[in-house]
């Protein structure tokens, strides 16, 4: 009897151990496939494009269609579309999750209407958010082929994207904390500021990259709204060329222009690489505080 | 109080604007779809010989089809690496690369679809040409745009993990569970909802995703009869021909846009209203 | 005296005004100035832009935004007046008469193999086999045992249009095995895949052809693809490069057409594959 039951244990023991070894086994096999498949991706732009880099190509003026010169005021164009896209979309972002997530546990009405709709949003394709801008920026408000416009349509692109994840970050925030922090009398506004977005900064920024890596990716959107023009902008209100649609523009338009394409794209990776580090870097900065603060009030 | 109040005015109000954003869009798709849903009707969109605008021939079904494969076969491709990637950076992975795993994926998700698209072009195409044809069809499209909304996946799946009680992973350990045995009993059922939005929202970018899948897919107006055989998609068929349509033609392809919203919001609402269910 | 006086002024005011009035496009003349919206085709975006910018350069006080989105568009943007120019990598049809064309330069139409493929050439009646599938295989129109895979443009565009009728094929009895939008994309795909036939802009072809991409244009009717025999209007397939206007047109986007289609940017013309045309040349009518 006693024999047995060790043997079933031990057989138990062993089908245990095995589906562990499959488990592990699938698991990194599935994340190097992943890994193995983007590094792939990134050697093949680096390859064709690094050559064509060195400094005078990041801050020169573009010549003969983008063959020749750099793509100066291109980077300069670039920042300015995602500042405005940026500036607009996280406030209202953060204030629609806050919405969504007032009620813990139960769902109303007008959150789950919200969610939908920004569902559809998601799926709207990229050129005709870039048709709608053209229509409702450009020339219903009147700001024409502007840096202004295409921010602004990119914002209601990312949308959807950022509400998802601030919402999933909010929502992660374990439940009772915000119990504990109503039970000493705090307000919500309190709670909130003090407790629930400390907590869920990490998360935040992680949709936020997110969101910056879909706008620096989008090219038809932008063709229509902030436009082809490669000239150094002087406000917000002048066109302005992004890099994705130079990408675009240099290898499918410009024959000849394969090079220097990949070329701007090492330099747009490049770029969100600085971004991703930036934001690593001031959360564990953030986190660092956090922390101590919470150390000396224990 | 009177803050709180104001709280929740003011997010409410920002939510209200976030939500209606979609309704103007799809007013504006509706005003310049309008001529041509009067005119033709709705029926000739499904009924039609072919899609050849130029010569009065609108069939979009067999497009409707290949939007359909080809962002199903993305989320398969998508859903089972990304949460898996997810895992491997939570529990399975080195710290040292894990930090490095999760950079990686971030920096995936910042590539423009247009080199996606060159990539796929330049790389993946002549290779899946081996089996025949040019290599642009739907298989390559559906492996590119899997690829693309893979980090959509893996970094919802992540947070979501990642934001799981500690106690809880320490709990079911002290009990005696295998890693395999915590992450399928405890951890994903915990992140469901998160992975279920990470996936909901890699379904709707793959529906959204244009110009890499314009350059992979073959863009040929056929029902696909394998995975093989190229296809267009709704959002592929507007960027091809919207820059050289002229007014009737390009109320037509408004009318695809509408219909590629229709298919979303037919999916959202299914989905939003099975989990109604559940709940 | 007084006489003299008053015809002296009256003269010096005539050498003013002539001074002021003649030099329009010299370099240092200032009475030229505004700004100028131009949006369309992205064939012509490139290097619209280019000419814009030597322009500018010659009279410091314009600005030219040059836009891009597709012929269909610069067509809608100047009826509606949100462009001042509109471009268009086509003639205009029937019903666009209400605007008025001026072409800038031309370029020709070409068929494009992989380099490996060993066929010489294709007559008009085999390409529109191989266009309506009745040729499947390379054998058939005397080239290696190979499927033939038919790269097509999509409806709308220019060079489609040109193709089609110069081969007398209505788009519907087209069986095609991938269709494209851009000319590089026909090129990637032909460059890629050694059964592929397609047709493309032949300076683009040029362009590629030079930078070592593997394709081969065929010659037409016996005479060669080549930009050369397409600005002395030998080659038979070819279309116009426009600038689009609606009727009354300011100062400055006349200014800014001659200046086009003059001989002083037929470098810029020529830098980005084109023709130029000549006045009075009429290569693609």
């Amino acid at each position: 009897m006693n024999d047995s039951g060790t043997a079933t244990s031990r057989v138990i023991g062993v089908r245990h151990h095995r589906r562990e070894v499959c488990v592990t086994v699938a698991v990194w096999t599935a994340a190097m496939s992943v890994i193995g498949l983007l590094i792939w991706i990134l050697t093949d732009i680096a390859v064709r494009g690094l050559a064509e880099i060195d400094f005078g190509f990041l801050i020169s003026d573009m010549q003969n269609a983008g063959r020749e010169g750099g793509i100066g005021p291109i980077i300069l164009s670039t920042g300015l579309i995602l500042l405005v896209c940026l500036v607009v979309s996280i406030p209202l972002s953060f204030g629609t999750a806050i919405a969504l997530t007032e009620r813990i546990g139960q769902e109303t009405g007008f959150a789950c209407n919200v969610r939908r709709s920004l569902d559809v949003l998601a799926g709207v394709p990229s050129i005709v958010f870039g048709l709608f801008g053209n229509a409702f920026f450009a020339i219903t408000l009147g700001l024409g082929y502007s840096i202004l416009s295409g921010g602004l349509t990119l914002a209601c692109m990312v949308l959807p994207i950022l509400i998802r994840t601030s919402e999933q970050a909010l929502r992660a925030v374990p439940a009772e904390y915000q119990y504990a922090a109503a039970a000493l009398g705090m307000k919500r506004t309190t709670i909130l500021f003090r407790v629930v977005l400390p907590v869920a900064m990490p998360a935040l920024a992680a949709g936020v990259v997110l969101s910056i890596g879909r706008a620096l990716a989008e090219t038809a959107a932008l063709l229509f709204t902030s436009g082809y023009v490669a000239r150094s902008p002087e406000s917000l209100l002048d066109s302005g060329r992004s890099l994705s649609v130079h990408i675009y523009d240099l290898a499918m338009n410009v024959p000849g222009g394969g090079a220097r394409a990949y070329a701007t794209a090492c330099v747009l990776v490049a770029l969100l690489l600085m971004i991703n580090l930036a934001t690593a870097f001031l959360l564990r900065m953030t986190g660092v505080r956090h922390r101590s603060t919470t150390g000396g009030t224990c | 109080m009177r803050s709180d109040r104001s709280l929740t005015i003011v997010t409410r109000t920002l939510a209200a604007i976030s939500a209606a954003i979609v309704l103007l869009i799809i007013g504006f798709l509706l005003r310049e779809a309008a001529p041509a849903l009067r005119q033709l009707g709705l029926s000739r969109f499904f009924t039609d010989e072919s899609w050849h605008p130029l010569s009065s021939q609108f069939n979009l079904t067999p497009m409707i089809v290949a939007t359909l494969v080809t962002s199903a076969g993305a989320i398969l491709i998508a859903a089972p690496l990304g949460i898996a990637s997810a895992v491997f950076v939570n529990f399975y992975a080195p710290h040292r690369l894990a930090v490095w795993h999760r950079r990686l994926i971030e920096l995936l998700a910042g590539i423009p679809s247009v080199v996606f698209g060159l990539w796929g072009l330049m790389v993946l195409a002549p290779i899946v040409a081996t089996f025949g044809g040019s290599g642009q069809n739907l298989f390559t499209a559906t492996i590119v745009l899997g690829l693309m909304v893979l980090p959509t996946v893996a970094l919802l799946s992540d947070a979501a993990i990642a934001a799981l009680p500690r106690p809880w992973i320490q709990g079911a350990a002290a009990l005696g569970m295998g890693r395999s045995a915590i992450i399928g009993w405890v951890v994903l059922p915990g992140a469901r909802r998160g992975i279920g939005s990470g996936i909901m929202l890699a379904l709707t970018r793959a529906f959204g995703e244009t110009m890499a899948v314009l350059m992979l897919a073959g863009n040929i107006v056929e029902m696909p009869s394998s995975l093989l055989s190229p296809g267009r998609t709704l959002n592929a068929n507007i960027a091809l021909e919207l820059g050289y349509a002229t007014a009737g033609h390009r109320s037509v392809l408004f009318v695809s846009g509408l219909m590629l919203m229709l298919v979303v919001s037919c999916i959202v609402l299914l989905i939003s209203h099975r989990r109604g269910h559940q709940a | 005296m007084k006489y003299f006086l008053s015809m002296s002024f009256v003269l010096l005011c005539l050498t003013l005004a002539g001074c002021t009035s003649s030099p329009s496009t010299n370099s240092n003349s200032n009475e030229l100035s505004g700004q100028l919206t131009l949006t369309g085709s992205s064939t012509v975006a490139p290097l619209a832009a280019e000419i814009a910018k030597r322009f500018e350069r010659q009279h410091s006080k314009v600005r030219i935004d040059v836009q891009t989105g597709g012929s269909g568009k610069g067509i809608a943007d100047v009826r509606r007046g949100v462009a001042d120019i509109g471009m268009a990598s086509r003639r205009l049809a029937s019903d666009e008469t209400d605007l008025t064309a001026h072409q800038i330069a031309a370029d020709g139409v070409g068929l494009i193999v992989h380099q490996s493929n060993s066929i010489a050439e294709l007559s008009p009646d085999q390409i529109i086999a191989i266009y309506t599938d009745k040729s499947n295989n390379w054998q058939d129109v005397g080239g290696d045992d190979k499927k033939i895979t038919v790269v097509h443009k999509a409806e709308g565009r220019a060079t489609l249009e040109v193709f089609l009728k110069h081969f007398g094929i209505d788009n519907p009895s087209v069986k095609s095995d991938v269709i494209v939008g851009e000319n590089e994309h026909a090129i990637k795909t032909v460059a890629g895949t050694e059964g592929a036939i397609g047709y493309v802009s032949i300076g683009t072809a040029e362009a590629d052809i030079e930078s070592g991409v593997p394709i081969r244009l065929l010659p037409l009717d016996g005479v060669e693809a080549k930009t050369v025999n397409v600005a002395s209007g030998a080659f038979p397939m070819s279309r116009p490069l426009n600038l689009v206007t609606a009727d009354p047109s300011s100062q400055l986007a006349m200014e800014f057409i001659q200046f086009c289609q003059s001989a002083d940017v037929h470098d810029l013309v020529k830098s980005q594959y084109f023709v130029p045309i000549t006045k009075g040349s009429d290569i693609a009518k």
